[in-house]
């Protein structure tokens, strides 16, 4: 098991490696240099700068330098110091921006899967036993509709249609005066309920994604002839389903891990736009548009970053629920 | 003698076949005994066909991209044209029914009047009923080049009166026709995804075939590409490179730069599952004779390997198809995608962005509706292909 985990961590390197190179060259794509862009800025807006600053500021971020070497000053100031650079737009060091909203769309992204965990598995389950009964036509159709609408034309009807029934407005996750608060209890409750409704709206395709891939793996089992062999033998049939079909058929859980947390973090960017909610979407995309790009950069980074370790971890737990991975891992 | 039962079989089939009874038991065995002399994508067919949904959203396509190629002929007006004074106007009704003159063949729609809601201060436009303007089929309207090829001034239908206001799905703030617009727009967004699909179909072709037929090195360090792209969330990264792209590009600069992006990181899909096959077929011994027989390798890919495989690519490509339409549109809504002159659905739903215009115009929500039953058809179809794809399971 050890030799698997740090197989892994090994081959985690060289891909971190290159979404650092991605991501750096994805900032050096608009013309111009950050800190251009920056003295520009302050000269339109009054305040002269003085040459030292410039200077300063070029060494720090390495910008006299090769493109490579750049690179490397970039990745060491984020590796040794946790600097992420300067962001433009709010004249503030990038980190200090993105921390709380980060940490929202990581709640937000982490609270749908384990939603769509909770009510995906049992209707999957429902959905195989009772085949072709209404409620799985019901469960298809719905799932249907999931599957193929996008997150954030969802949150814009269901605005609209909130709005239009009953006056309210469901964008934002704070009430007003919680808004610009520090955080404390009474700001955390202020947010559960706001959340619902990302919540739900995130997770909705994940949830019919994985509705359909239980329903065919439970199938798939049900008509494995140890099934029907313990049903001649007279196993009850409850018994009988959770015994070894729902076992396996929750094996999807682990294993689609990988790919459901990058959907779910890329759904929320853009359904945190429609319903305006201070978590990293709107802010990327104000960033992007004002090519405020060493803030863009970070999240881009760090999104990513951060996916490479839910995979890790998925891929982790499915070693430790599936013993041929773990030792077809250690082979090779 | 077995050539001759089979042969007398097929031809109990070719005449069942024109009869098209196939209820009684008796008539399903032979049926049956047809199945084995049909050629795969005949059997194909004969399985989509029973997937009803698929079958329902093939002509909804075909007519929805109909309309886009005779966008111009079919709709009302240009959707550059202004009417200054029917800024933000509600749909109107095409009425048969008057109550002065009862009941007539030829449809009407009644005028518009604008009022200042005296509460609200907003201005608000109410049914003229003093006013009548009957519809007529090829009237003269604004000029244009009818597919760009010849000049015209006749429209589908509209009132023949330049001043009468004719709005079936409204008009936005600048007071141009939704219903135009999106008609217009349903060229590029439609369009968009069948030519993104393209590209990402030959890339993935192309890489996954590499990976899957020569293995080793090559297949490394795809696949490690593979992962690589498949980590990085797709939407965020939609977002920096569409907003990387230069901001003087014109339309058409942007809409095959926005495909090559797409192209470039959803070819992955594809490519896992040409990949899969490859490494399938390549140790089958048709594949094994064929190198026998000497074979290139381009040779056994084209006409050994590729037609074993080729359903599948048809099903992955159309179920891509909705996946490449909804990127467009959700670029081009938050405004990184193609840009203002350009028509599409994403940026006529920029219009809808913000709270306050869709509760007091919800007509601006139209162009949703159209991306919903475009995507959902899409999905059907694709769904059916599937089901079809492997027709001797």
């Amino acid at each position: 098991m050890l030799t698997y985990i740090s197989y892994r961590l090994l081959q985690m390197i060289p891909l971190l490696f290159v979404i650092s190179v991605i991501v750096f060259v994805i900032i050096q794509l608009p013309p111009g240099d950050f800190l251009t862009t920056y003295v520009e800025q302050l000269r339109l807006s009054g305040s002269d700068v003085d040459a030292s600053t410039i200077i300063q500021l070029k060494a720090q971020y390495g910008l006299d330098l090769p493109l490579y070497g750049q690179y490397w000053v970039w990745i060491k100031n984020i590796i040794l110091h946790g600097d992420l650079g300067m962001s433009i737009q709010w004249n503030l060091p990038v980190s200090e921006v993105i921390g709380d909203r980060l940490l929202l769309t990581l709640l937000i992204s982490v609270i749908s899967l384990i939603l769509i965990w909770i009510i995906a598995i049992p209707i999957g389950i429902y959905s195989a036993t009772h085949q072709y009964s209404w409620l799985d036509y019901a469960f298809s159709f719905v799932g249907f509709i999931g599957l193929a609408i996008p997150g954030f034309l969802i949150a814009l009807l269901l605005v609209y249609f909130v709005f239009n029934l009953t006056g309210l407005s469901v964008t934002g996750l704070f009430s007003p005066e919680y808004e610009g608060a520090p955080w404390s209890w009474g700001k955390l409750l202020d947010l559960l309920p706001h959340m619902i409704v990302p919540v739900i709206i995130v997770g909705l395709s994940g949830t019919a994604a994985l509705i359909r891939i239980t329903r065919g793996m439970m199938l798939d089992e049900l008509s494995k002839q140890y099934v029907i062999t313990a049903r001649a033998k007279g196993v009850s049939e409850r018994r009988l389903l959770f015994k070894y079909p729902v076992r396996l058929a929750i094996h999807p859980l682990v294993s689609t891990i990988g790919w459901t947390i990058p959907a779910l973090i890329s759904g929320e960017a853009i359904i945190s736009i429609v319903l305006n909610l201070p978590t990293t979407g709107p802010i990327l995309l104000k960033a992007l548009m004002v090519q405020d790009m060493y803030l863009a950069g970070s999240f881009l980074l760090i999104l990513s970053v951060l996916t490479v370790f839910g995979t890790l971890l998925s891929d982790i737990l499915l070693a430790v629920v599936d013993p041929r991975i773990r030792f077809g891992g250690t082979r090779s | 003698m077995i050539r001759k039962v089979i042969v007398k079989k097929s031809r109990t089939w070719l005449r069942l076949d024109r009869s098209k009874t196939v209820s009684s038991p008796e008539h399903t065995q032979d049926l049956r005994q047809g199945f084995e002399f049909a050629s795969q994508w005949r059997l194909m067919w004969w399985k989509f066909r029973k997937h009803k949904l698929a079958m329902i959203a093939v002509p909804v396509l075909l007519l929805l991209y109909l309309s886009a190629i005779f966008c111009d002929f079919l709709s009302p007006t240009l959707p550059t044209s202004r009417f200054a004074d029917y800024k933000n106007a509600p749909p109107q009704g095409i009425h048969f029914y008057d109550k002065e003159s009862g009941f007539s063949l030829r449809p009407f729609v009644y005028g518009m009047k604008m009022e200042m809601n005296k509460e609200t201060f907003r201005r608000q436009f109410t049914t003229d009923k003093s006013k009548k303007y009957p519809l007529h089929l090829f009237v003269k309207g604004d000029p244009y080049s009818f597919l760009g090829l010849f000049p015209t001034t006749t429209h589908l239908i509209g009132t023949g009166n330049p001043d009468a206001p004719f709005f079936l799905m409204g008009t936005d703030s600048l007071g141009r026709d939704l219903l135009t617009r999106i008609l217009y727009g349903a060229r590029i967004s439609l369009s968009f995804g069948i030519v993104g699909v393209l590209l990402t179909l030959a890339l993935g072709l192309l890489l996954g075939g590499l990976s899957g037929y020569f293995g080793g090195f090559v297949d490394v360090v795809i696949q490690r590409l593979i992962d690589l792209l498949i980590c990085i969330p797709t939407i965020p990264l939609w977002m920096a490179l569409a907003a990387a792209l230069p901001q003087d590009w014109t339309s058409v600069q942007l809409y095959f730069g926005m495909i090559i992006i797409f192209s470039a990181i959803n070819w992955t899909d594809l490519a896992r599952v040409v990949r899969g096959k490859m490494l399938s077929l390549r140790e089958e011994d048709f594949t094994l004779a064929a190198r026998l027989g000497g074979a290139s390798n381009l040779r056994i890919i084209r006409k050994h390997m590729l037609p074993s495989f080729s359903s599948y690519i048809i099903v992955i490509a159309t179920m891509a198809i909705p996946s490449t339409i909804l990127g467009e549109t959700a670029l081009s809504f938050l405004g990184l995608g193609m840009q203002a002159p350009a028509v599409s659905w994403g940026v006529l739903l920029q219009d809808a962005q913000n709270l306050q215009t869709v509760a007091h115009e919800p007509w601006l929500l139209w162009p949703a509706a159209f991306i919903v039953v475009s995507v959902l058809m899409f999905n059907f179809v694709g769904d059916g292909l599937r089901d079809a794809a492997d027709p001797y399971k």
